[in-house]
């Protein structure tokens, strides 16, 4: 089945893919934005417990995405994992390490003899909350707006890519625009957040405050996205010539690709549509379901996103230093028969999506409870 | 002829090393405990008997402490290969990468999904599905284990590939290769019985401390049973496995083989060192910097068995495999260095033959590459042999530490079982004592299989192909001293938080069942 396929028509499959897996982080990371979310929302130990156990029985689902997008990438398009993470290994190191100390927060947060005590983890949470976020935010940035590496045959008589910036990925944060994408993100975790814990946890004094928190984070939030995407219709784009392969710049490049791309428009703005509804139905109507339109809006949004980043000739990690070694779904790609092994792997996705919805819909179903934190075994 | 910065070398190793070492620290009781829980929840169901919930959940909340370090640790490892080894992940990405995402997609997602369930579901989800859930987490941890060792066996004998001198990468040609390479499946087999093993060791001295404490002795005799009859199944898998990934190891990595053994010169009929002290040869004209091992304990003839099932058969020594040895057919390294430099100015030529346009240059320098090709990575070695041999001494002795503590732990397991089903485990001091010191021993015997695996294939990333040294990022050194101290900390202090959370765990002791 696969294997028939031409190897432009795998590489445009598995960007999709991988697309998917960003859309989901992006989409999960209301985890973390619950986590900046702990003091704001709940004012007592009881409520801060429920919030946190709430946001604690998804935190994994959070970071195995994230784990799966670092894995899927490096084995569809290897050379993006290389120069990028070896690259810019200030903004990577700093991202992994808000990982590493939310990994232990949650399990360790309310043990006994945890020796650095329950704020401390708590900070942690907070930490990689914003940390998380807002530099995977501005990480995806770059794919807009380029990076500073080159891409060379010859060091040590193989081909390598090295960094042509001494900080190392943290130069990114220069970047306005790119921070804007980031602290895009961080509002809209912030949201999701809000709207997964008002569905989640049962208490009427977590729930008066749902509001309050929407609003402050909505406003950003548009702000910085409204910002970002109209600056992107305006600016130059990384085009690459599909025969030749050489780069060129290209102005209005993304507004181009919205044009030439009816399709990923629709889903764009389905997204954004979807998002806002949420938003309504979370401000003026007080709505659960607002957390599922919101959700699904901002997989489609960043969906789209992705996809106007990779498809439609567009190098979709340019570099700013170095016009012809920016990468693009042709030239970065695993070759055709790991492309085909993988894709029959791919198969497997729709599976793991259909338990992991099962498991949630069971586990989820019923709201957590002040008594349920008093009597269950295994409470953070 | 190449440049090295032996700084950021050594030092990326040296982060490397310690973010898989404490990883590995609490990998294996997730790879094994989940079963063990599995098989306790399995009998609580079918029993129905409260006393076994209660077990479960014991070492369950255990599990629960150990597995968040254990994620913590392990999601430094995956980017590390992008991070510090980005030279590596482009040059072999191509193969590299996939078992890294199957894992993400089969394994990680399996894992993390049930993990939940199994935490927090007693009461939200039907009993059938608890422990469906419990299995899945076991099978998850299991399957992920598998994928990455895929991924190490490749490196160790990289198969089902070939390079490519368009991309100037080596690119799969065989997924079935890669996958069921017989290192692979050995390597898998081997680690994950090794896991059962330090896990039985782990819940046997926990349950161990209890009896001599007088405490909550239902729960200890109950976790000896089940943890022992695991662990001698665990031990003789690891042992069985262990024979055939030396039979491997002596094949494909001849070099880590004759470190393994402290074996200097090669000859037929080579007897086993049960132990032995390794010290630097008395012989100054001695050109090779192997050490020798004095004062040995041998079995007779058994290391040729063992490599080769053959007692008679020849094992090379490290001077037979750096100096050459005609009679055996084993070609001197300055032979391979030479051939690897060969390998790598075809490719030079090939690349520039191409950008000239040059057809018939580019053929010819693609068919002297691919004859060379073998030997690649000996290309970046001058004739300095020093460098193309692993540390003996630390291969060595980890190796004769690992299985002297393997055998102590089937005798642990025997008596163990023995004096449980006998019911008098709890007047077996000694034994009960032993099996409370016996838990960072197994912990010790792991980390030393992996030094074995590692250390004993140094120089190399990927097995003849590609030098550890030429697999780094391109990054200031002190970046990654940076890196490397942070990591120190963060884990360190990570893991001091984890050791008291878990003693304070095992004193306070089960949870009696409350309502549910």
């Amino acid at each position: 089945m696969f294997a028939n396929l031409s190897h432009y028509a795998l590489q445009q499959y598995w960007w999709v893919i991988v697309s998917v897996l960003g859309a989901l982080l992006v989409f999960l990371m209301f985890v973390q934005g619950g986590q900046t979310l702990i003091y704001t929302l709940a004012r007592n130990d009881s409520d801060r417990r429920m919030l946190i156990n709430a946001l604690g029985r998804k935190w994994e689902l959070t970071f195995t995405t994230l784990v799966t997008f670092g894995g899927a990438f490096f084995a569809s398009f290897p050379l993006f994992y290389s120069t990028s993470f070896g690259g810019a290994y200030w903004v990577w190191i700093a991202i992994l390490i808000s990982f590493v100390i939310q990994a232990v927060a949650y399990e360790y947060r309310s043990k006994p003899a945890n020796v650095y005590g329950r704020k401390t983890f708590e900070t942690f949470l907070f930490l990689n909350g914003l940390l998380g976020t807002i530099l995977i935010g501005t990480a995806v940035g770059t794919f807009f707006n380029g990076a500073n590496f080159v891409v060379e045959f010859g060091h040590q008589g193989i081909a390598t890519s090295y960094w042509a910036h001494p900080a190392h990925g943290l130069e990114a944060v220069l970047n306005l625009h790119n921070v804007a994408l980031g602290l895009a993100v961080f509002f809209l975790a912030r949201i999701l957040g809000a709207l997964f814990i008002h569905k989640q946890v049962e208490s009427a004094e977590v729930a008066s405050r749902i509001r309050k928190s929407l609003i402050r984070n909505t406003i950003p939030f548009l702000v910085f996205f409204l910002y970002f995407v109209i600056h992107l219709m305006f600016k130059d784009g990384y085009a690459y010539d599909p025969e030749t392969g050489l780069v060129s710049m290209e102005s209005y490049k993304y507004l181009h690709n919205i044009l030439q791309m009816p399709l990923n428009t629709a889903l764009l703005l389905a997204g954004v549509l979807l998002v806002l509804y949420g938003l309504f139905l979370g401000i003026f109507k007080g709505k659960e379901t607002a957390f599922t339109f919101t959700g699904l809006g901002t997989v489609l949004t960043v969906l789209a996103l992705f996809l106007l980043a990779g498809f439609n000739n567009t190098c979709y990690y340019p570099s700013a230093h170095d016009l012809q070694s920016s990468l693009n779904i042709r030239n970065s790609s695993s070759s055709h028969t790991t492309l085909t092994a993988m894709s029959w792997v791919s198969l497997l996705v729709p599976f793991v999506l259909a338990y992991i919805w099962y498991v949630w819909w069971s586990m989820s179903r019923k709201k957590i409870t002040k008594e349920e934190m008093d009597t269950d075994s295994h409470v953070y | 002829m190449f440049e090295f910065d032996y700084t950021l070398i050594d030092w990326s190793r040296g982060q490397f090393a310690l973010t898989a070492m404490y990883h590995w620290l609490f990998v294996p009781l997730t790879l094994g405990i989940t079963f063990l829980i599995a098989i306790m929840e399995t009998i609580y169901v079918r029993t129905g008997n409260p006393e076994w919930k209660k077990i479960t959940k014991f070492w369950m909340t255990l599990f629960g402490i150990n597995f968040a370090i254990g994620v913590a640790t392990g999601i430094i490892l995956e980017f590390e290969f992008g991070t510090n080894w980005s030279q590596y992940s482009w040059f072999v990405g191509d193969i590299f990468g996939a078992p890294l995402a199957i894992e993400g997609i089969m394994a990680f997602f399996m894992e993390t999904t049930f993990i939940a369930v199994m935490f927090f579901g007693w009461n939200r989800v039907s009993k059938k599905f608890h422990l469906t859930s419990t299995w899945l987490v076991a099978i998850g941890s299991n399957l992920s284990a598998l994928w990455i060792l895929v991924a190490n066996a490749w490196m160790q004998d990289p198969v089902g590939m070939k390079f490519n001198p368009d991309t100037a990468r080596n690119e799969m040609a065989n997924f079935w290769d890669v996958f069921l390479s017989p290192m692979a499946i050995n390597k898998f087999l081997h680690t994950i019985t090794s896991a059962y093993t330090l896990s039985a060791v782990f819940v046997i001295g926990i349950s161990a401390w209890f009896l001599l404490k007088g405490r909550h002795q239902m729960l200890a005799k109950k976790s000896m049973i089940v943890a022992s009859i695991f662990g001698l199944a665990g031990i003789f898998g690891t042992i069985g496995t262990g024979d055939g990934s030396a039979r491997q190891v002596a094949h494909k990595q001849p070099m880590k083989f004759a470190a393994m053994e402290g074996l200097a010169k090669g000859k037929n009929g080579v007897n086993l060192t049960a132990l032995g002290f390794v010290v630097n040869p008395d012989n100054p004209d001695d050109t090779i910097p192997g050490k020798e091992v004095v004062y040995r304990i041998e079995i007779p003839n058994m290391l040729s068995y063992m490599a080769y099932l053959n007692p008679d058969a020849f094992v090379p020594g490290v001077k037979d495999l750096i100096n050459g040895n005609a009679e055996q057919g084993i070609p001197p390294v300055a032979e391979k260095i030479a051939s690897g430099k060969i390998a790598i100015q075809a490719l030079a030529d090939y690349k520039e033959a191409q950008k000239n346009q040059n057809d018939s240059a580019a053929l010819a320098a693609r068919t002297l590459l691919e004859k060379h090709y073998r030997y690649f990575g000996y290309g970046y070695f001058e004739n300095n042999e020093k460098h193309l041999i692993p540390s003996i001494p630390l291969t060595f002795y980890s190796f004769r530490i690992m299985v002297g503590l393997g055998m102590l732990f089937v005798l642990m397991f025997a008596m163990v079982l023995l004096w449980t089903f006998r019911g008098r485990m709890e007047r077996k001091k000694f034994w009960l004592r032993l099996a409370v010191i016996a838990i960072p021993f197994a912990y010790l015997a792991s980390m030393c299989g992996w030094i074995v695996a590692e250390v004993g294939r140094q120089p190399w990333v990927i097995q003849d192909l590609m030098p550890t040294m030429t697999g780094v990022t391109r990054i200031d050194a002190t970046a990654v001293q940076t890196t490397f101290w942070m990591f120190v900390v963060i884990f360190t202090s990570l893991l001091i938080a984890e050791i008291s959370i878990m003693v304070k765990q095992v004193k306070v002791g089960p949870k009696e069942e409350g309502g549910n």
